[in-house]
């Protein structure tokens, strides 16, 4: 419980001081040799890597905002070895992010240094903001205690509209972390992008944990994935339900040999969980509710859907409540705050909104989809008001609806109903609905099913009514 | 019209929307490699299901997931609603 009159982070679990963590390239000094960084187009020694950086890293200090903002998870990952424990904060961007919310990213957070590897298209940077370039050879660089504790900040996911970001300290984004097993020689594997909290919280176990690590590559077929995981003998192997139905489906599945699977990001449905213990006879199969907002709530084992109803209001590192439907989480993995005037992300005992619908069902607690209506394609997260817009913005659509159709194998997809003019032709607006929306959105977005309905239902407060009755 | 005409005629149709290039789609064609992506195979579960009026995914027993072509049409062929 949080005592009173103490700030709210503060209430949940003192963040340590510097000399209590070590940089990420500490965590990599301490390790054995023997273990890699496997990426589609290149296998790093990261012992080797631990005495080498490949960014200049003079002119940074503790009051440098560095945004990344590269083309693959690979020079990702050696930025982020580089630079933590040098500046101040790291802003971590996904590989989607427009070039135009970058740069207003860049101009509302102050950004000093731009790490921008996306040779095809460089962004022009305002005036006084430097660009980093790594030189031609990694140089030798010896681990050293972090000059600061540098805030990571993460852009939370499928907001419309320019994005907005949640800084984390390091402690909070290995919160979750168990201490390494020296002995257990794991190979972390991830269908995820490192460069969102999901597939940033693998990376990171294999880094500080003292692991080997492959990394996915953006339009990689799943085949040719599974064929490299294969060959670096991944043990432990983390998706989205999505991603492993995907994987489920493909032949090659069963070269491998995890001992450990995790599925995290999306509703698991007990047929996803059962189809993996059934395609990996006796290997432990968990899942995890984890946000970019409120960091790792927790790890479901018992190879049910759902968590347990008991952990509602009980003691313990990760509180969970729920509030107005929604499952509310208090602990030191949450964001510290949302970065430059974003809001407040606690409320005034230090709760965080997961904004996840949840619903009890006997003993046990289940997700129910998002609050706000945020449609989840495969992990993907779509607002229904940013693909509203584009459908309102064409002659003869009178209003729209936007919400998620169940689907089997993403979870989700977008589906539409449309209210038209009286009179026009439903055929010919469907066909430029679906063309403007092929073009102004991407693919994911697009709606599966379009309907045309003759009226759609408000609320009491004239708001368009998102939730089933 | 037969099950596996319905099926690789709306597998064309979802890659001709989503500009994908198509392998010959015979029985034993993976469907991990025919050229749909994940979320070509969710608008093709979608699409289906309008057509066909059910899903197996959702209702199927199995947990085995169908892996070719052939295994696809099998799966909607048992799937059919009793």
């Amino acid at each position: 419980m949080a005592a009173e009159g103490m700030t709210k982070i503060q209430a949940i679990e003192p963040l340590p001081s510097i000399s209590q963590r070590l940089s990420l390239r500490q965590h990599l000094a301490a390790r054995a040799c023997g273990t890699s960084l496997f990426a589609a187009d290149a296998t790093l020694d990261l012992a080797e890597v631990a005495t080498t950086s490949r960014l200049p890293l003079a002119g940074i200090t503790p009051d440098s905002t560095i945004l990344l903002r590269t083309k693959a998870q690979l020079g990702f990952t050696l930025a982020l070895i580089d630079l933590d424990g040098h500046a101040g904060r790291l802003i971590l961007c996904p590989p989607d992010l427009s070039a135009a919310n970058t740069l207003q990213v860049a101009i509302d957070h102050h950004v000093t240094h731009v790490y921008d590897d996306s040779t095809l298209e460089h962004l022009p940077l305002p005036q006084g903001i430097v660009r980093l370039a790594h030189g031609a050879d990694p140089q030798p660089l010896a681990a050293s205690q972090p000059l600061c504790d540098t805030q990571w900040l993460l852009f939370t996911s499928g907001t419309s509209g320019t994005p907005k970001l949640v800084a984390h300290s390091f402690a909070a984004l290995t919160g979750a972390i168990a201490p390494p097993d020296a002995s257990a020689c794991i190979v972390w594997g991830t269908f995820y992008d490192v460069r969102r909290y999901g597939g940033l919280q693998m990376l990171l176990r294999a880094l500080t944990g003292g692991g080997s690590m492959v990394l996915s590559q953006h339009s990689e077929p799943i085949a040719a994935f599974i064929a490299r995981l294969s060959a670096a003998g991944v043990t432990h192997l983390a998706g989205t339900p999505s991603h492993w139905r995907q994987a489920l489906m493909s032949r090659d599945l069963t070269k491998l040999q995890p001992r450990y699977v995790r599925l995290s990001g999306e509703i698991v449905d007990q047929s996803v969980l059962d189809a993996l213990k059934a395609a990996f006879p006796g290997v432990s199969v968990g899942h995890a509710f984890a946000s970019t907002e409120a960091g790792v709530a927790f790890e479901v084992n018992d190879g049910l859907a759902g968590f347990p109803a008991s952990w509602l209001g009980a003691a313990g590192k990760v509180e969970m409540r729920v509030r107005n439907g929604t499952l509310h989480l208090r602990s030191g993995r949450t964001a510290l705050a949302y970065a430059a005037a974003g809001g407040n992300l606690h409320d005034d005992e230090g709760f965080v909104d997961t904004g996840d619908l949840v619903e009890q069902r006997g003993e046990r607690m289940y997700f129910a989809g998002r609050a706000s209506g945020m449609i989840n394609v495969g992990g993907l997260k779509v607002a229904p008001e940013e693909v509203e817009a584009v459908i309102n913005s064409i002659t003869d659509v009178r209003q729209s609806r936007v919400r998620a159709r169940k689907n089997p194998l993403t979870g989700a997809l977008v589906a539409a109903e449309v209210v038209a003019a009286t009179g026009c032709d439903e055929a010919e607006l469907r066909g430029r609905i679906l063309s403007a929306c092929r073009s102004a959105l991407d693919k994911h977005k697009v709606p599966v099913s379009l309907a045309f309905v003759a009226s759609l239902p408000m609320s009491a407060a004239g708001k368009l009514e998102r939730r089933d009755a | 019209m037969d099950l596996h005409a319905i099926i690789t005629d709306e597998i064309r149709a979802v890659a001709k929307e989503q500009g994908k290039a198509l392998k010959p789609l015979n029985d034993d064609t993976a469907l991990s490699e025919c050229g749909l992506d994940s979320l070509g195979f969710a608008i093709l579960v979608a699409n289906l299901e309008d057509k066909l009026g059910y899903d197996p995914f959702a209702t199927a027993e199995d947990v085995r997931y169908p892996q070719t072509i052939g295994d696809l049409v099998q799966f909607y062929g048992a799937g059919v609603p009793a």
